[in-house]
């Protein structure tokens, strides 16, 4: 029997509570289309965190199952699973003692790639993300804008080709004018890889300009998920609230 | 002499007792780095175990150096056949020293790994890395700059500890230190405190430099084989060193090991067996002086010497616990007895001198007051201030009974060193304390000995105690120590210990010339 449509990332009846007995999530039921980008979107502490970081096992799931090409993550060795998946945090987390090449060349390193060919590849990517290698390889982190970093931590990310990526508010803390910038850069990235992605944000904006599909999360359970087209249809108050920020104009910030 | 011209005219000796310092210091806090540094990355991955960890690291650094030494003496602790601990001698002043080391080396290597910024941790393993991996290529880099400054503050407080290692016979600048204090030498205790402090200032400018090379943010990279190969130099290097030092403290079995206590009488009588021994027998002498506080004792128990000079009251009271007595032939049965039982050692001829504690004023307020006995100075008691050696505060023949029996009620009692109550007593900061009679301070500095008419003090006559099995191994050396009893008067004593604190002799000449002229040892110069 040929699959249909493989499913890139699953989740079936996921539960997660913390060692308090704090629950997080709750009875999470949700997939993930290859090469499709879905959007977690979200206020603060409504579980869009959790939810990837048990997508590539910084967390195990308390009740269900997460799958990641169809085999549950439990199953997996976690080191395997997340070297297949690239990872993007908010505060970026570059290593500071390493150079920009050095810090994009981690997995292929951890990989065992030869050493020219990990430089090729760090300066291929960094031209991929707008930063001139000749300028940039042999800097340190710190010597960069908050933009710059960014893109090196996208960069990183990407170094090793894995089919997924999880993006956990990556351009969050960045100036709303870079961050637009960067927004439709990453958009025409993108559509250029084809990869399947989740991204997690609070900005609708945002969600609008990357989601293939916007899963919407209040206190750990889906309010919605489909197109954005389904978005603006909804009566969902949590829906609502979200939508009245796309036209108002001084919420550029757009988390209500 | 200043300490200049001192320095420049014992330069060689200065250099020797400096690079044992250096030895010392190196030696022990190498191997605190590789206890210490692994321990400390453990705890960050077993937290529940930082609190027992550092507690034990804690309360060895607040146990009294003596204290330490005392405990570790007794131990035989082998390593492929290598004793690393236990003994007097380099191998266990590094022991200690490795304790005391431990707690800022292990707390900081936990607390840096710990502090390293979360989001580079979660980073690292989101990306993939194994456990090992975000260890050694990133928060070990990130905690250097932190775990190096662990380590500054660990040398640094092993050069000022170290200098406590002369108690032990381990040699560095201590030595200098404790010989200044014992003849009331400015210049002598500068020579070992000046290039001491020179040297803590030197290593904390150095890792200090170091440091800051090692936290500007970027940290270092660490490949894993250059860790690797690191490690395994340091080590190398630390436990050569150790083995170096610890066969060459254990190659002694063949020879006879002389012993004594560290102050100046006991250097005078150790020289005079040692001399006598080496002249009329042939064998080899070790001489292991200056042993702190009981060591000397437990040193003789635990084989590492062959025999010292012991006083028969200190013997009863407080080694063996018994109270005080007050007749002398009694006291020397009572001690030879028990020796022999408890410990096969056997108590010699008693060499004729009687080094009881001696209560001495200054000689003009002796005049001036009419004071010859103790009774005498009850009545100024309440308006004088006195001061005491920790050994007489403590022991049951010491302060309290003395008290006690002369009903003496002073405005304070102060407890210092004993070396430097005579100067506290010269300088009129405190105005009685309990010496030794047979000081040579006691003329130099013109103070007046009370008589004990009441016959407080129990006898302490010195007499060299020797093991058993010494003597079956060596019976030659029975007739050496007969020999040498009633040789020494008081007065003899008083003489010597003047030449040499001071006259500023050597020990070795004073003796020499004293053995010469009792025919104790031959004519011609060996």
């Amino acid at each position: 029997m040929v699959p249909v449509e493989q499913k890139a990332i699953e989740l079936r009846n996921v539960s997660f509570r913390l060692p308090s007995g704090r629950t997080l999530l709750y009875d999470l039921n949700l997939s993930v289309n290859q090469g499709e980008t879905l959007v977690l979107l979200g206020r603060s502490g409504c579980g869009k965190t959790t939810t990837l970081k048990l997508i590539n096992r910084l967390l195990d799931p308390t009740d269900g199952q997460v799958l990641v090409d169809g085999k549950p993550t439990t199953e997996w060795d976690a080191i395997r699973l997340r070297r297949r998946i690239g990872y993007v945090i908010q505060e970026v987390g570059l290593f500071p003692h390493f150079t920009i090449e050095e810090n994009v060349g981690v997995v292929p390193r951890l990989e065992g790639w030869e050493e020219n060919k990990i430089n090729a590849r760090a300066r291929e990517l960094l031209n991929l993300v707008g930063l001139d290698p000749e300028r940039f390889a042999g800097r340190y982190p710190r010597e960069l804008s908050g933009g710059q970093r960014q893109r090196v931590g996208v960069a990183r990310a990407l170094a090793a080709d894995p089919p997924i990526m999880l993006l956990d508010e990556p351009f969050g803390a960045l100036d709303p004018i870079t961050r637009r910038e960067i927004q439709q850069e990453f958009r025409s990235l993108q559509r250029r890889l084809g990869k399947t992605m989740v991204f997690v944000t609070h900005d609708v904006r945002e969600a609008f300009l990357l989601a293939s599909r916007i899963a919407l999360l209040k206190d750990g359970k889906i309010v919605l998920l489909g197109p954005p087209a389904d978005f603006l249809k909804s009566a969902e108050p949590e829906v609502q609230a979200f939508v009245s920020c796309l036209s108002d104009p001084a919420s550029s910030e757009a988390a209500p | 002499m200043n300490l200049w011209e001192f320095l420049l005219a014992h330069r060689a000796e200065v250099s020797q007792l400096s690079l044992e310092h250096l030895i010392l210091v190196a030696v022990s806090t190498g191997i605190a780095i590789l206890i210490g540094v692994p321990l400390g990355i453990m705890l960050t991955r077993r937290p529940s175990l930082s609190k027992p960890i550092l507690g034990f690291a804690n309360i060895m650094q607040t146990v009294p150096s003596l204290a330490l030494f005392g405990f570790l003496i007794p131990l035989n602790i082998y390593l492929f056949h290598v004793r690393v601990i236990g003994g007097i001698g380099a191998r266990t002043a590094i022991a200690a020293l490795v304790l005391y080391a431990l707690l800022p080396i292990i707390r900081n290597t936990f607390t840096g790994i710990s502090n390293v910024d979360p989001a580079i941790r979660e980073a690292g393993k989101g990306l993939g890395m194994t456990d090992r991996q975000l260890l050694l290529q990133v928060e070990i880099p990130l905690a250097l700059g932190v775990i190096i400054a662990g380590v500054r503050v660990a040398t640094v407080i092993s050069v000022g500890t170290a200098t406590i290692a002369a108690a032990i016979d381990a040699g560095g600048l201590g030595r200098y230190i404790f010989r200044g204090l014992r003849m009331n030498d400015n210049t002598l205790i500068l020579a070992g405190a000046v290039p001491a402090a020179t040297m803590a200032l030197a290593a904390d400018f150095l890792l200090g430099w170091v440091e800051v090379s090692f936290s500007r943010g970027t940290g270092v990279r660490l490949g894993r084989r250059r860790v690797i190969a690191a490690a395994a130099v340091a080590l190398a290097a630390a436990l050569g060193v150790w083995a170096a030092v610890a066969f060459h403290s254990g190659a002694a079995s063949s020879r006879i090991s002389v012993g004594s206590k560290d102050f100046t009488e006991q250097i005078i009588v150790g020289e005079i067996v040692a001399q006598a021994i080496e002249s009329k027998t042939g064998l080899q002498v070790e001489r292991r002086f200056d042993l702190g506080g009981n060591l000397a004792h437990d040193a003789l128990v635990a084989g590492e010497i062959d025999v010292y000079v012991e006083y028969t009251g200190t013997a009863l009271t407080a080694i063996l616990k018994l109270p005080p007595l007050s007749d002398a032939k009694e006291v020397y049965r009572r001690v030879k007895d028990e020796y022999a039982a408890r410990f096969g050692l056997e108590w010699t001829e008693p060499l004729g001198f009687n080094n009881t504690f001696a209560i001495l004023v200054r000689g003009e307020d002796a005049r001036r007051m009419k004071l010859k006995t103790i009774a005498d100075v009850t009545a100024y008691a309440p308006r004088w201030r006195a001061g005491f050696g920790q050994d007489f505060m403590s022991r049951p023949d010491g302060y309290d009974g003395f008290a006690r029996a002369y009903g003496l009620k002073f405005l304070q009692v102060r407890e210092m060193d004993l070396s430097l109550t005579y100067r506290a007593l010269a300088d009129r900061q405190i105005d009685l304390i309990a010496g030794n009679s047979t000081d040579g301070l006691i003329a130099r500095l013109g103070l007046v000995q009370l008589e004990d008419d009441r016959r407080y003090f129990p006898p302490y006559d010195a007499v060299p105690v020797v093991r058993q099995q010494t003597l079956q191994q060596h019976p030659e050396i029975r007739a050496v120590l007969k020999a040498l009893g009633g040789s020494i008067s008081v007065d003899e004593m008083r003489q010597m210990n003047f030449e040499v604190d001071g006259a500023r002799r050597a020990p070795k000449d004073v003796v020499e010339e004293f053995l010469r002229k009792k025919k104790l040892i031959d004519g011609q110069r060996p």
